[in-house]
């Protein structure tokens, strides 16, 4: 699937920049985008040190126990296979908080700590579990009360009254998010064939 | 009203997280300062093995955008969301924001600028923005992270969820602002 898409991706923008008169703009665009991805990674060092210290000062000190406490309804719906103990529970609680807070630089690196305890538990490690799907359903939908980056990009530009969107945001997020759970549920017993 | 109470709860909720985090766990007696670097040694390990994954995403994102072929397919579909009263420069932001984070921040940005961010396309926009994330970044860098080369219906899920996202922001902007 992946190799299909990324192929794809870049076939057809080869032909379209072959047709469009831009095929000098291919090199450049290689080593910039290149250039931009190790960029994101290292910026990623800095926050992912410091809010993976925070989560295991959280873990160690027991209040973990008090957010997996809190969501445990909201994680027993979604995830009804994995125990609930699980150091996966624990960081993917500890994700889903801090997007819902709006703390999106502290939601990467829980969510990275998730995937990696979820795959302690995968049966087979190149392929994507069940739980790890419903996980990324969640992440993509952005499940947040506040859409702090709009806000602050309306402010930014002028807006009489930034935040007015944040209503409507939180509709068509949730709308989203149930929409991506659904179908995470249905799609399953139809890729499952393709685990080993 | 509003406004201030949002903008002041987002410059509230990290430090006020880590007070609480802090307090607390010196109230259990945990070892603080060693506790904290045991946990954030396996963040720089965790993001460069994200580089691989991250180059040949943004590369192949890159190129789609640069080469004029996303401009293509938008062209195309406009004159349908014409019919459907909408105005067609929302389309590549519709298009962008599950594929690049900073490119649908800068088609955003640019709407805002163009057409003021109280206008119905300024509030439709920063709705789209704001209601899903960047799905194949995420699905790069969370499958990335752990080797996972089979990712099954994961980005068939999150496409679905950001259209329907997309969808209803259009309805409920419609309705609300229109």
């Amino acid at each position: 699937m992946i190799n299909i898409i990324w192929l794809g991706m870049i076939v057809i923008s080869l032909i379209a920049a072959a047709a469009g008169g831009r095929i000098d703009l291919v090199t450049e665009t290689i080593f910039s985008s290149a250039e931009q991805a190790v960029g994101v990674a290292f910026s990623m060092i800095s926050i992912m040190t410091f809010w993976l210290g925070i989560m295991k000062i959280i873990e160690k000190s027991g209040l973990i126990r008090l957010v997996v406490l809190l969501l445990r309804p909201f994680s027993a719906l979604l995830f009804p296979r994995l125990p609930r103990n699980h150091p996966a529970m624990n960081a993917i609680l500890m994700n889903m908080s801090a997007n819902l807070l709006g703390m999106g630089s502290a939601a990467t690196p829980f969510g990275l700590k998730a995937m990696q305890a979820l795959q302690q538990i995968n049966d087979d490690p190149e392929t994507a579990s069940d739980e790890m799907c419903t996980f990324l359903a969640v992440n993509t939908s952005s499940l947040t009360l506040i859409p702090t980056t709009v806000v602050a990009m309306r402010a930014a530009s002028g807006s009489t009254n930034p935040a007015e969107i944040v209503g409507t945001t939180l509709i068509a997020t949730f709308a989203g998010f149930v929409a991506g759970i659904i179908t995470e549920r249905f799609l399953r017993r139809f890729t499952a064939g393709k685990r080993r | 009203m509003l406004q201030s109470l949002v903008q002041t709860a987002v410059a509230w909720s990290i430090p006020l997280f880590l007070f609480v985090v802090l307090l607390y766990a010196a109230a259990k007696k945990v070892d603080l300062f060693a506790t904290f670097t045991e946990g954030a040694a396996e963040g720089f390990q965790t993001a460069v093995a994200l580089i691989p994954y991250l180059v040949a995403m943004l590369v192949a994102i890159g190129l789609l955008r640069s080469s004029g072929a996303l401009d293509i397919v938008t062209s195309l579909l406009s004159p349908v969301l014409q019919k459907i009263n909408l105005p067609g420069e929302i389309l590549p932001l519709a298009f962008l924001r599950p594929l690049s984070g900073s490119g649908a921040l800068g088609v955003t940005a640019e709407i805002l600028q163009d057409h003021g961010p109280d206008s119905f396309i300024g509030r439709l926009a920063s709705t789209m923005q704001g209601s899903t994330d960047t799905t194949l970044y995420i699905l790069t860098v969370y499958f990335g992270s752990v080797g996972i080369r089979r990712i099954r219906h994961a980005l068939v899920t999150g496409l679905i969820a950001d259209f329907t996202a997309f969808a209803v922001a259009v309805a409920v902007c419609t309705l609300v602002f229109y």
